[in-house]
């Protein structure tokens, strides 16, 4: 039974988002009998209510609240009001993610240290080694069944993967297998295996993929110290005269505003809500937001170095049928400075539908050429490159001038430009994408621009001083004590991984500091 | 409501052949009546109770010149573009725009108008002109989705849709590639 809690009552923790950060972080709480209160933004919408149809599955799930962006990525100009796809309901983008849980490597934790410094970046290394994270991540990987640790077996590979392979087999790489992935292959933990039925990004309807509306959230309930209130918009954290937080102020499900009280809050709304929430925050004792005193919150936004290479056969492949991320290349993902770049990255197999092949393919593209390759999508198959993006201050999210939501708090401006470390990266991936798929016989290819991000890092980051980030190794903020950040947000640096598995991995550990630090009575 | 309406084959039903051979309209060409557009073997056709027929006639040719698709029949141009005449009665700004945008294309393709134009690539370089124009937009915009998201088109792309129920491919050919 759900515990339901006082607004009143200032003994609990308040987590602010309940995807792979919060969601986490809230089941860990409640584990060591600590009492949370978690406020979803969104509605809770159970995995037998997920669809199986990409416009309809984005409209139930996806986060549209207005936002818009600026600078000179892509993005701002084809979806300007679509910065990142990411999900406003219980269990947050963990619905919809892919699956793919890799570590980032020893080398990514340094990136200053291994890289130099780069020109135009803000490369900075991580307060923590790998070291200190692998037990942290050996625990995530068990809870989520990550295949290929812990005794798991792999997924099988589908069509995608099968030409994947056969491109990767004849450019020689070594490192191609069908992923590390969050979904399992056979029956855990009470949920199934994979079906193989193609809908990874909108919602897996099995349960068989793991998200934290059906693992984490429940079994944190269970334990009768957890309460989720979904449909509650967080707008405002506010703090007492010596500067600690002291409660936070929701919409509820009908718009009204309430405030909870709470002895510590954690902060897990994503890379662009998260930043906003606490530039919002802003209050006479701290005039340029919360947590702000080193200036860098909101800045330094990542959303990995990505693209796709699609590619038409003579023969049929049939790429939507099965896991949507299939299967990895993780040669290119180490750091090799002779390639014209610093950093590296992975190469992941990733299939659309038609109707979001239309629309991402080429944005805005019309006419014969465009035509042509959709008539081409039974025998398309496709890759998705993901890298490490520098950290730039200018990439910033930021409070709109003027525009304000149905609350009256200002709207986020998610500003990117690609440094040229960036585009350097993407064009070696496009190349290396065109001739694995050239390998097996392709007879066109398409080299697809970044889609909008779900993948949103570094906008409240981790760093040794306090001047140079947000939050310490903890994710607890350098400025208030009893504050703390607890998504992908806390990324110093993006690394080439997809960000999920560290950011349960950092929760885990979080709740581990947390409760020594209420024990001790320190905060 | 803009509505597409299937038409029963019988004689007495929307115009005979000789009121087509009349109008100078048979072949693939469509054919305007009342508020209708009316497809050439009358199978289909659709009402329009904002925009101008004629209006409706040129956009369901603009939308297979934007996305050309051989194989598809009109029907299905015809269903994606329907939704701007539903706009086009919800606001009157709406309805200026695509009847502005479409009579600039009639003006810059000359006596026949832009649906007189026999050659696509005529057409093409027609909208290559004015793609960047809010109508053109508008236009696109709305197609990409109003197009490729009707079901009914999917297996002409091969695309097989919503699989759950059906167990997902996993016994179903999720792996079936043969010739690799």
């Amino acid at each position: 039974m759900a515990a339901p809690y006082n607004l009143n009552d200032d003994s609990v923790v308040v987590i602010i988002g309940s995807g792979a950060g919060g969601g986490t972080l809230g089941n860990e709480l409640a584990q060591k009998g600590i009492d949370v209160v978690i406020l979803e933004a969104g509605a809770r919408i159970e995995y037998e209510d997920f669809i199986n149809d990409e416009w309809d599955s984005f409209a139930q799930l996806a986060w549209l609240d207005h936002r818009t962006t600026g600078g000179g990525w892509r993005v701002s100009k084809d979806f300007p009001n679509l910065p990142a796809w990411i999900v406003k309901a219980v269990g947050g983008t963990t619905t919809h993610w892919a699956g793919a849980s890799l570590r980032i490597q020893e080398h990514e934790f340094k990136a200053l240290s291994n890289y130099g410094k780069v020109e135009g970046a803000n490369l900075l290394d991580w307060p923590i080694t790998l070291a200190e994270l692998e037990p942290y991540y050996s625990k995530a990987e068990d809870k989520m069944g990550v295949t290929r640790t812990h005794g798991i077996e792999g997924l099988p590979g589908n069509n995608n993967f099968k030409v994947f392979k056969a491109g990767a087999d004849k450019l020689g790489y070594k490192e191609c297998h069908t992923g590390r992935m969050a979904i399992n292959s056979a029956d855990r933990d009470d949920r199934m295996s994979c079906q193989q039925t193609g809908f990874c990004f909108q919602g897996c309807k099995w349960g068989a993929k793991w998200s934290t509306l059906y693992t984490e959230i429940p079994k944190g309930e269970a334990t009768g110290r957890l309460e989720v209130r979904p449909n509650s918009h967080v707008v405002k954290i506010e703090h007492d005269a010596s500067g600690k937080v002291t409660n936070v102020v929701y919409a509820d499900k009908d718009g009204k505003l309430q405030s909870q009280k709470a002895r510590i809050i954690c902060v897990a709304g994503n890379s662009i809500e998260s930043p906003r929430l606490l530039l919002n925050s802003a209050s006479a004792k701290f005039p340029d937001g919360l947590a702000n005193s080193s200036g860098q919150v909101g800045k330094n936004y990542m959303r990995h170095t990505t693209g796709s290479v699609y590619a038409v056969f003579e023969k049929p492949v049939h790429f939507y049928r099965g896991t949507t991320m299939a299967g990895i290349i993780q040669d290119e993902a180490g750091h090799d400075p002779s390639r014209g770049f610093v950093g590296g990255y992975e190469m992941e197999t990733l299939a659309l539908g038609v109707p979001f092949m239309a629309a991402f393919l080429d944005p805005g593209g019309w006419g014969r050429s465009f035509a042509s390759a959709m008539d081409g999508y039974a025998n398309t198959a496709g890759l998705w490159i993901v890298g490490e993006d520098m950290p730039q201050e200018q990439n910033a999210v930021k409070l709109h001038a003027t525009l304000k939501d149905q609350y009256g708090m200002p709207i986020p401006d998610v500003w990117f430009t690609d440094h040229p470390n960036d585009v350097a990266m993407r064009n070696h991936a496009y190349k290396q994408g065109q001739a694995l798929y050239e390998a097996v016989g392709a007879t066109r290819a398409f080299p697809t621009p970044p889609y909008p991000s779900t993948h949103n890092l570094g906008t409240n980051r981790m760093s040794e001083k306090a001047q140079d980030g947000v939050v310490n190794k903890w994710g607890q903020t350098h400025d208030i004590k009893n504050l703390f950040v607890s998504d992908g947000s806390q990324f110093t640096t993006g690394a080439a991984e997809n960000p999920t598995l560290t950011i349960v991995s950092l929760a885990i550990r979080q709740a581990d500091y947390i409760a020594d630090q209420m024990n001790a009575g320190s905060i | 409501m803009t509505t597409i309406f299937e038409r029963r084959r019988s004689p007495d039903s929307g115009l005979s052949r000789r009121e087509l051979l009349k109008r100078g309209t048979v072949g693939a060409v469509l054919v305007i009546a009342g508020n209708a557009v009316i497809s050439p073997d009358r199978a289909w056709g659709v009402e329009t109770t904002a925009l101008k027929p004629d209006t409706m006639a040129t956009l369901i040719k603009l939308a297979r010149d934007i996305y050309p698709h051989d194989k598809v029949p009109d029907r299905f141009y015809a269903i994606a573009v329907k939704g701007q005449d539903t706009k086009a009665g919800q606001d009157p700004a709406h309805r200026e725009l695509i009847e502005v945008g479409v009579a600039d294309l009639d003006a810059r393709a000359g006596e026949g108008g832009y649906r007189g134009l026999g050659w696509e690539d005529d057409r093409v370089a027609i909208l290559r002109e004015v793609e960047s124009t809010p109508f053109f937009q508008a236009v696109r915009g709305d197609l990409v989705v109003s197009f490729y998201n009707q079901k009914e088109l999917w297996p002409h792309f091969g695309y097989e849709g919503e699989s759950f129920s059906k167990g997902g491919y996993l016994k179903r050919g999720f792996d079936d590639i043969e010739w690799l």
